[in-house]
């Protein structure tokens, strides 16, 4: 006969525990104000960031090392997933750990690190801030106060087929309607059946905000202006939108790219699927690699983003350092971002990992332009690029573009519905913290 | 089960005495001691589970219900919180734009259970059935059915991202032009596909087991009896099968119940039509409001030991090993 008892309940419950997954975590308090000026103490630190894939950080690190042999710098390698780095740095800012000294993060960031103290400001004084490109300085600042000293910085460029163009005699479009006129051109020629005409990063994620961020920037507008309030709901934003919209719509941008992260884009450009294609610098030496992986070696260029009356304008990426608040021998912090932030580890980065350097002198280096023939390229659109929008909740930011841009050009949401519902909930994330 | 095991020594000394309190002290005694040694060696694991298991339960309530209202200080930008005790985390779960986050995850996360638990539940027996024949290439058809429950789940999400994406083999095979990653119907039918092929053979497995305890002559009666092949199956098969079965379903249920990895690494973070309560609860996390994320913790507790006790009142599975105890 059946018998209910406790024990079935019990392994229920005890099931459940274990399956269910019940996480706790613990809660964040605000940090203490720190002003700059309180960095005390001197001995070894660590400097926490990202994978050395190719150990040019490790051999920086090594130089440091031997100059000072009593305040050495040790590697923490974290994760290379920026939302997993993130992840672990609250964790450390939220345990008041001193495991961290040294934050390499991302520049979206900023803004948050800073309002929950977890990130101590900075002496502006005490670095080149003049030499740097103003637009990678802001990105450091909160409420104008130096939060994180710029280490490198991206911007988007136009890459494009070089080949197909010269056959139709046309330039690299410096308006989306000259790219559409070329796309034309171009694919009446025998030798470009079926290709597409152009594509970014359109799917659901961080890259949608960028690149929603580029039109909206490119037709003039701005998605958050110098005070920090939303103005998606400007004419500028919907010609944006409405770039991106109708160029799904008409074609302009092929069905796929809504599911095109950067890697996916990079395969379709790389197998000569795509005419132009919104993307990071890394694609120039991928793209031209020899080994058979390409269809496009040697055969593309590439130019500023396109705008919808003139150049457009990109979005910012890159990477910033800060010192933890909860770090021990501050002093030391201090002066080794100094001196991994200069000039020369900035040209090396550039050298050995393509990473874009935040001093513009490094941009007009004969011997580096050489070897990187898109420099002065990237120049002119880090020129023109702005960040994205520095909000403390920039999670629920980046989503409420997400969610409102991915509606709109699956065809979800019209175009001003799609917009005045991102300006809601963005002026609500932005005025709720 | 350690409260099982510790309720059991008692009742069973107790139930051949039917005299009661007659019996000699020294057993008493006796019997005490075997307790405290019990209790004694139970104890580390007791309180390692109290450790990784209670603690943080406990943690997860107080935390779901500490409200924490934060604003930002105009003049420094630090952020200022204050954190009382209070309803709000839960009753945000049901309002507003939140509110219908929360129905949609919990819509999805109850859909992919049953779609999913059904699905499995038949393949895994099919799949058991096939494993118990006798045939030539049986050991090399159990191994090769035993391959997706060894693939780790992210990794087999990104090789089924390999194939649902435009140009992959799904839509060739099917001759479409099917966006898969994209919001909709489809992103779902995706994750109830990949995670079918992925834990079908855990069913399988588990079921295979149960098959070959069932005695030979129970099928050897039956085919005297005449019985059809179908009727076997229904009459012998499946009522000495479904011990394991119902076990293996109830694992498999509440896995499914707090699915995370598959529609996260296959469709993606953010995609409406396939986020679970445990995205939901990540994301929150994510963004630091600790409080509403623990509450939705909290609530798929809930629901998974809801879910998880009737299956067990409903079907009678024997998690605890208890045998035949209940039908004495």
């Amino acid at each position: 006969m059946y018998r209910p008892s406790w024990g079935r309940t019990v392994g229920a419950l005890v099931l459940a525990l274990v399956a269910g997954g019940v996480t706790a975590c613990g809660n964040g308090g605000g940090g203490t104000t720190a002003q700059p000026g309180q960095f005390e103490g001197r001995g070894p630190i660590t400097l926490a960031q990202g994978k050395d894939t190719t150990g040019t950080v490790q051999g920086q690190l090594d130089r440091w090392n031997t100059d000072h042999p009593n305040e050495k710098v040790t590697l923490a390698e974290l994760p290379e997933s920026a939302d997993q780095q993130r992840q672990q740095f609250i964790q450390n800012a939220q345990t008041k750990s001193d495991a961290f000294a040294v934050l390499n993060m991302d520049v979206i960031w900023t803004a948050e690190f800073a309002a929950n103290g977890w990130i101590q400001q900075l002496p502006e004084d005490q670095f080149p801030l003049g030499e740097m490109l103003p637009s990678t300085v802001a990105t450091g600042k909160y409420f104008n106060k130096l939060y994180a000293v710029p280490y490198n910085t991206n911007a988007g460029l136009l890459f494009y087929r070089k080949d197909l163009l010269d056959q139709v005699q046309a330039q690299p479009p410096k308006t989306w309607d000259e790219m559409q006129a070329t796309c034309a051109k171009v694919k009446a020629l025998p030798a470009a059946a079926g290709i597409g005409c152009y594509a970014g990063q359109f799917d659901k994620y961080e890259g949608l905000t960028v690149n929603f961020s580029e039109a909206v920037q490119s037709a003039g507008g701005k998605v958050v202006d110098d005070e920090g309030k939303p103005t998606v709901n400007s004419p500028e934003a919907k010609a944006g939108l409405e770039f991106l919209v109708n160029g799904f719509k008409s074609g302009l941008i092929p069905r796929d790219a809504v599911t095109y992260q950067e890697e996916p884009g990079r395969r379709a450009f790389q197998e000569g699927k795509l005419i132009f294609h919104r993307q990071w610098p890394y694609q120039w030496t991928l793209a031209n690699a020899t080994d058979g992986s390409s269809k496009v070696a040697g055969k593309f260029g590439v130019a500023p983003l396109p705008g919808k009356s003139g150049p457009g304008s990109s979005s910012l990426g890159g990477q910033n350092l800060a010192i933890s608040t909860y770090a021990k021998n501050k002093a030391t912090a201090l002066d080794f971002i100094k001196w991994f932030a200069n000039v020369e580890n900035a040209k090396k980065n550039l050298d050995s990992n393509s990473l874009a350097p935040v001093y513009s002198s490094i941009y007009s280096d004969s011997a580096l332009q050489q070897k990187f023939a898109y420099l002065s390229v990237l120049k002119q659109s880090l020129d023109s690029a702005v960040a994205r929008p520095r909000v403390v909740a920039y999670g629920d930011a980046t989503l409420a573009i997400q969610e409102n841009a991915y509606a709109a050009i699956t065809g979800a949401k019209a175009v001003d519905a799609a917009l005045a519902d991102m300006q809601n909930k963005l002026t609500e994330v932005t005025a709720r913290r | 089960m350690s409260t099982e095991t510790r309720a059991r020594p008692p009742a069973a000394h107790r139930r051949p005495g039917r005299l009661g309190r007659a019996e000699p002290k020294a057993s008493d005694r006796r019997r005490a001691g075997v307790g405290r040694l019990a209790a004694v060696l139970l104890s580390p694991t007791l309180i390692t589970l109290g450790l990784v298991v209670g603690y943080p339960v406990v943690e997860a309530l107080r935390l779901s219900l500490t409200v924490t209202d934060q604003h930002i200080n105009q003049e420094t930008g630090l952020i200022e919180r204050t954190g009382q005790l209070g309803f709000d985390n839960y009753t945000g779960l049901f309002r507003g734009e939140s509110g219908a986050r929360f129905l949609n995850a919990l819509w999805n996360t109850t859909s992919f259970a049953l779609a999913t638990g059904t699905l499995v539940t038949v393949l895994g027996v099919l799949m058991a059935l096939v494993m118990h024949r006798a045939f030539r290439g049986r050991g090399l058809f159990r191994a090769a059915v035993l391959i997706p429950w060894a693939i780790p789940t992210a990794i087999s999400a990104l090789l089924w991202r390999w194939i649902f994406s435009t140009d992959g083999i799904a839509n060739d095979i099917l001759n479409t032009q099917i966006l898969w990653t994209t919001e909709g119907f489809h992103a779902w039918l995706s994750v109830v596909i990949a995670d079918t092929w992925k834990t079908a053979p855990f069913i399988g497995l588990l079921v295979l087991a149960g098959l070959q305890v069932i005695p030979a002559e129970v099928y050897e009666a039956a085919k005297v009896d005449g019985s059809s092949p179908w009727h076997t199956f229904w009459k012998i098969t499946l009522p000495l099968v479904k011990p394991a079965l119902v076990v293996a379903v109830l694992f498999r249920l509440l896995d499914l119940l707090r699915m995370f990895d598959l529609p996260f690494v296959l469709v993606g973070r953010g995609k409406r039509s396939v986020e679970t309560l445990s995205m939901l609860a990540w994301d929150d996390m994510q963004n630091l409001r600790f409080g509403p994320a623990a509450a939705y913790a909290v609530v798929l507790f809930a629901y998974t030991a809801v879910v998880a006790y009737l299956f067990i009142r409903v079907l009678g599975a024997d998690v605890v090993g208890r045998g035949m105890e209940g039908k004495r």
